[in-house]
């Protein structure tokens, strides 16, 4: 991994090719993480994947935590990792959500438990927050792009095959997301399952 | 010409055709509730896209309404055949985020089960797959020596599956009286029944039939679809978390990487076989090594006290109620955490808010990203070709599902 004054140099390296790419860097329990700017993420990724003295060339996972109440709330992580130098880095990128403030977006005066399916014809993604796929620097992120968006509602820009992996296709809401309710779900038993249909 | 008997006669030829298969969701071939949507042209597969989801039962989000020490028993039941791994995956990055270093008896007591369960894993998976193709007895005769590892996660943890035996801290318990004893003719015998397996397939015709040259992915693409485990090792690349990182005994163990030549599922099952006896070695030695002293961490803001002082000492009373009832509380931060598992990388992502409970518990599952080059080994294969790599491939939808 590299230490706290190397992620420093690295951020530094980075800089130099794009500007205002990475945001921040944080190094905690030891784990080296550079915050990204989510609008050049597939910037900064490349320069990690193809710089010759870096060539962070394996993600190991890419996965989403809600940091919700914080805002920007939604935090995408790239575990990456140099194979050949034994040396694991994070990229991180914070993402807001713009159903709630933000420019254009209304704040929202209570927390839908379980949200509403957008009517036909209408496209239910404008409520939700957008990032660039990386599926063709890494075919790996495909399963787990997919895997985001279902829970998150994340959307990947130029994914090829963006739906729900995990859950039904009909399911509606994003269940990992910190104010959705565990136990959400209306439970089917024999003596109502006819009114559930 | 053949004249059916609607009247209609059949003149084009119908050997070309194209027509989906659905394969799944239940079906024994697929280890579980796995459904493939496959293109076959007669038996050639021509596309196939697995469907998942169907056991999904939401653990990543249950985990976050659980104190971290109830949050074990949720991982376990992820992939359930290689359960200790998910604990070691748990409890590790969640050690990593409290700063709290185990003892070195409990780094061994972990190794040793941790690779006890490998050799069942891959027993379980020789069984089931040499099953698919034909074998038989292999079912048995696996399930015979899992048998003997299930005794022994018993004697140790009283459960078979799902022990939960590993705390944050180290292990629930020492090791009983008479464990070493048993451990060590397991470890005797196992090397010689992995050359009985070998001697009944190795060199079987069908089998080599079945499986040689079949289902071939080359190295740089299981990278690029972030393959790990036996499947990118059966390829030729020596890639094994245990040796590039420092976790655990891993770093005193002498053991080797069996890797592979083409990648075909011939090899596949080669690199795994072997495995079991590189682990029957690492157990052997770990119980050799086995350095005396506390099982677990002394630290009693995170580690139950023992039962003993909860009579004698109102300290570890209150320590007590309050770790069972509310639990520890993690200050903020967020760790990923991975190891090694049966099928590849198996990390465990933490996300730690200053609560006595996680705010999100992430697996990166090696059976859920593996998954993803199934297609690659199935597409212009036969249908048979296709089952038997699935077997190779090695998935356990319950944790592809979580």
């Amino acid at each position: 991994m590299p230490d706290a004054p190397g992620l420093e140099l690295l951020r530094g390296e980075i800089e130099r090719d794009h500007p205002g790419a990475v945001l921040d860097t944080s190094f905690d329990r030891g784990q080296p993480a550079l915050i990204a700017d989510p609008a050049q993420i597939i910037a900064v990724l490349t320069w990690l994947r193809e710089a010759p003295a870096h060539r962070y060339r394996f993600l190991s996972s890419l996965h989403a935590a809600d940091y919700y109440p914080a805002e920007p709330r939604f935090g995408i992580h790239y575990e990456l990792l140099n194979r050949d130098r034994v040396e694991r880095v994070r990229v991180k990128t914070m993402l807001g959500d713009p159903a709630v403030g933000g420019p254009g977006g209304k704040p929202r005066t209570d927390t839908p438990a379980r949200p509403q399916a957008s009517p036909p014809g209408q496209d239910p993604q404008p409520d939700l927050p957008q990032i660039d796929s990386c599926v063709s620097l890494f075919p790996t992120a495909n399963f787990q792009e997919r895997e985001v968006f279902d829970f998150f509602g994340i959307v990947f820009k130029g994914h090829p095959d963006l739906t729900r992996i995990l859950l039904p296709d009909d399911y509606v809401g994003w269940p990992q997301r910190r104010d959705f309710p565990v136990g959400g779900e209306p439970v089917v038993f024999t003596y109502n399952e006819r009114a559930h249909g | 010409m053949v004249e059916p008997a609607h009247g209609t006669v059949l003149t084009e030829d119908r050997t070309t055709e194209v027509m989906t298969v659905n394969i799944g969701p239940h079906h024994p071939a697929t280890h579980g509730v796995l459904r493939l949507v496959t293109d076959l042209e007669g038996e050639m597969v021509r596309e196939c896209r697995p469907v998942i989801g169907y056991v999904h039962t939401g653990i990543e989000k249950s985990c976050e309404d659980k104190s971290y020490w109830k949050v074990i028993p949720f991982v376990e039941r992820m992939d359930y055949v290689s359960y200790f791994f998910q604990m070691e995956a748990y409890c590790g990055a969640v050690e990593r985020l409290i700063g709290l270093e185990i003892p070195p008896r409990a780094k061994y007591l972990r190794t040793i089960f941790l690779e006890l369960n490998r050799i069942h894993s891959h027993l379980v998976w020789l069984g089931t797959t040499a099953l698919d193709l034909g074998a038989i007895s292999m079912l048995w005769y696996c399930f015979r020596e899992r048998d003997r590892i299930l005794d022994l996660f018993e004697m140790a943890a009283g459960q078979r599956m799902h022990t939960r035996y590993f705390q944050v801290g180290g292990v629930i318990e020492d090791i009983p009286l008479g464990f070493e004893e048993k451990l060590r003719s397991f470890v005797a015998d196992m090397p010689v029944r992995v050359g009985q397996y070998q001697a009944l397939l190795d060199r079987n015709e069908v089998f080599l039939q079945r499986t040689k040259g079949v289902g071939i992915v080359d190295r740089e693409r299981l990278l690029e679809l972030g393959v790990t485990g036996p499947l990118l090792r059966a390829a030729g690349e020596p890639w094994d978390l245990r040796k590039a990182f420092d976790y655990l005994a891993y770093p005193e163990m002498d053991f080797k990487i069996p890797v592979g030549t083409v990648g075909d599922n011939y090899d596949r099952y080669r690199v795994r076989v072997a495995e079991m006896v590189e682990s029957t070695r690492i157990v052997e030695q770990a119980l050799d090594a086995l350095p005396e002293g506390p099982h677990i961490a002394e630290d009693r803001k995170y580690v139950l006290p023992p039962r003993s002082e909860l009579s004698t000492s109102m300290e570890s009373l209150i320590h007590h109620f309050k770790l069972v009832t509310e639990g520890f509380r993690v200050a903020p931060g967020e760790v990923y955490y991975g190891i090694e598992s049966p099928r590849g990388e198996l990390g465990c992502f933490v996300l730690a808010d200053g609560s006595a409970k996680p705010a999100r518990v992430h697996f990166r599952d090696p059976s859920f990203v593996n998954l993803q080059s199934f297609r690659d080994m199935a597409v212009d294969t036969y249908v048979a070709d296709m089952i038997c790599s699935l077997g190779m491939l090695d998935p356990i939808l319950g944790g592809v599902d979580r």
